[in-house]
């Protein structure tokens, strides 16, 4: 078993702290996405976790072993570059057994491994080609590959996929998602795209200036942002802040009173609030309509249309000047310069306090993942 | 050929660079030309017309005839070669290895050896002579062809480790961290996967490491000029005379010469080229 834990990670170059002690508990098999903007810390978690760079003070285990002063051929970890960072002068049969060669192994037990993962990766064809002469997609599939073979406890990815097209893009994260499915590794993923982290992790590690943020499964961040930041980095396009005053309290919902002077209400838990709070209410655009009256309505003007096909954007203004977008149906005539009155459900509401931190919504939607609905929908 | 540029100014552009580049080619290469062209000239022809091609009559092999049979060429020649081939390999070895160590590692002093190596570029090392031979006559190793080797290789070292870095320099660390990963040592990382990269790089610094030393006559005058070390532009002088000199055997023995560095030039050119021009091309 190789559980990941992180205790109290810190890392600081000279008198610049980049890491201010992060936690985190990392479970067999699990497939953990580590997103933020850039600058937050990501990569250089990944490449202390991996043994690149040294950790200033924490303690870092791999399946319950300290690892701290470990390199990183003894930690048991196997990383895939962002640059892929293969062995130009190399075939790609060399690239993938200089490893296990390094390691002492004999050959035919090498021989197999290799073409073991080559027909996994489907690059059984390859082996006698240069990195050179292989496309994007190719060399993203042979530097996987060389992890593969090493038999690794634990996968690190530092953006495996932003050099390559955006069709490439989709199609190697499915590949990934099948991979983990198949070999049942952890895997520790550092992307900044949130779809990829969406769509690929078990759970997601939300990092903001060298802290974590939130950690959750992908649609605990997306229903429960607990901070303003996470609520604004997941979700795209991003959440509509709107500032708001807390108008009157009730039982299970806050009456606000927003910028623009509109009243609406939102079903978040109350107890924290006072009344004449300055609070921040956020909205999804796919959660605006333009159509039916879904209660708590909006007026605003349009500024700019961006027609994707099956969808439409519409980017308002409020009457105080604030901006926001909304997800319309793809077949949606509204155009520039016209006024139109928005609504959106109380129940999508998410508010923040002035602090940044979120109320605790009641009545969000599903938050299980396709696992755990097909298990729940089998004892049913 | 690169002439057929798509827009007119461009072309006449490039005519211009190609006629100064001829211009200069032709100026370099002439004096070459003279001395090929005369060690196949008997000696009077040489005197009589120095810019004429031989011809059936005035050609003759009389130089070379002299030069390797009469001479001790052969020695000289391989006293050239072994110096020459010695001092590249150490070099190229160490200065790849001082290039790798100054640009890969931090630690105590590399600021300093950095500093040294660029003055080692700045200071010609003629200027230390004396206290050179001084040192060498300490040690013993006068009139030995390690007392060239030795020298050659403190003459060579600094521009190699000055080029050589900035080659390595331009390795993606990401390719280090994934050897790391790998568990490949150091060592191992230095010899496998810097050193192939870095080829092209070499090949520039051998080339330019080897015609110093190949047409040095300062060293081996001063630090190996008893028979048996001497290396092939020292050999050559005992053709000149106070009062006679010996053309023929001259300009033969200059003409072989050049041989040996052509050979090693053709070699290396392939990757030479791609060494001064790769990073500018992609």
């Amino acid at each position: 078993m190789a559980d990941v834990k992180l205790n109290n990670i810190k890392k600081s170059y000279g008198n610049v702290n980049i890491l201010h002690g992060i936690d985190l508990d990392i479970k067999h098999g699990e497939f953990v996405v580590l997103v933020g903007a850039s600058g937050c810390g990501k990569s250089t978690l990944l490449r202390l976790i991996a043994g690149l760079d040294e950790i200033t003070e924490g303690e870092l285990q791999i399946g319950s072993e300290l690892v701290n002063d470990l390199p990183p051929a003894k930690r048991g970890v196997a990383m895939v570059f962002q640059s892929y960072a293969l062995y130009p002068h190399m075939n790609v049969l060399k690239n993938m057994s200089y490893g296990l060669k390094i390691a002492g192994k004999d050959k035919a037990f090498i021989r197999k491994k290799v073409q073991q993962a080559a027909k996994t990766l489907h690059i059984d064809h390859l082996l006698e080609r240069l990195p050179r002469e292989l496309s994007g997609g190719q060399r993203q599939r042979v530097a996987i590959g060389r992890a593969i073979v090493r038999d690794p406890k634990v996968f690190l990815f530092d953006e495996p996929l932003s050099n390559l097209d955006a069709a490439l893009r989709v199609q190697t994260r499915v590949e990934i998602g099948k991979l983990h499915q198949e070999l049942g590794a952890t895997i520790i993923y550092v992307t900044h795209d949130q779809t990829e982290a969406m769509t690929l992790g078990d759970k997601i590690v939300v990092m903001n200036q060298g802290r974590v943020e939130q950690c959750g499964t992908p649609l605990e961040l997306y229903q429960h942002p607990i901070t303003e930041f996470v609520a604004g980095f997941i979700g795209s396009p991003k959440m509509n802040f709107i500032a708001a005053k807390v108008q009157s309290i009730e039982a299970d919902h806050l009456v606000l009173r927003l910028s623009n002077g509109a009243i609406t209400k939102a079903f978040v838990d109350v107890t924290s609030c006072n009344l004449d709070d300055d609070v921040t209410l956020g909205i999804r655009p796919e959660n605006l309509s333009e159509d039916s009256d879904l209660g708590e309505r909006i007026s605003a003007s349009v500024s700019l249309v961006e027609q994707l096909g099956e969808a439409s954007y519409l980017y308002l203004t409020l009457s105080d000047a604030t901006e926001m977008v909304m997800r319309t149906s793809g077949e949606s005539t509204t155009t520039i310069g016209e006024t139109i009155d928005i609504s959106f459900n109380a129940e999508s509401a998410h508010v923040f306090n002035a602090d940044g931190l979120a109320l605790k919504r009641h009545r969000a939607g599903n938050t299980k993942s396709p696992a755990e609905l097909a298990r729940l929908k089998a004892i049913a | 050929m690169n002439f057929a540029l798509p827009m007119k100014h461009n072309r006449g552009k490039a005519l211009v660079t190609h006629a100064v580049l001829m211009t200069y080619t032709l100026i370099a290469l002439f004096p070459i030309f003279v001395v090929i062209i005369n060690s196949f000239k008997t000696r009077k022809a040489i005197f009589n017309d120095p810019l004429a091609l031989p011809t059936p009559e005035t050609f003759s092999l009389v130089g070379f005839e002299e030069v390797l049979l009469r001479s001790e060429f052969g020695l000289f020649f391989s006293n050239s070669l072994i110096v020459s081939v010695v001092s590249i390999f150490f070099v190229l070895l160490f200065g790849a290895m001082i290039a790798w160590a100054l640009t890969e590692y931090s630690f105590k002093g590399n600021m300093l050896i950095g500093i040294l190596v660029a003055m080692g570029i700045m200071i010609p090392i003629r200027l230390g002579t004396v206290s050179i031979l001084d040192l060498m006559s300490s040690l013993h190793l006068v009139n030995t062809l390690w007392a060239l080797i030795l020298v050659y290789i403190a003459q060579g070292l600094p521009l190699a480790v000055y080029i050589l870095s900035e080659f390595i320099k331009q390795v993606p660390k990401e390719l280090k961290e994934a050897a790391r990963c790998d568990g490949v040592g150091e060592i191992k990382i230095f010899f496998t996967i810097i050193v192939p990269l870095i080829r092209p790089a070499m090949a520039t610094v051998a080339v330019f490491t080897m015609i110093p030393i190949w047409n040095d006559l300062w060293f081996p005058l001063i630090l190996a000029p008893s028979d048996g070390n001497q290396t092939i532009t020292l050999g050559v002088q005992q053709f000149i005379g106070q009062y006679v000199t010996d053309w023929n055997s001259v300009l033969a023995s200059l003409t072989l010469a050049i041989v040996p560095v052509l050979i090693l030039y053709i070699i290396f050119s392939r990757q030479l080229i791609r060494g001064l021009t790769s990073g500018a091309v992609k």
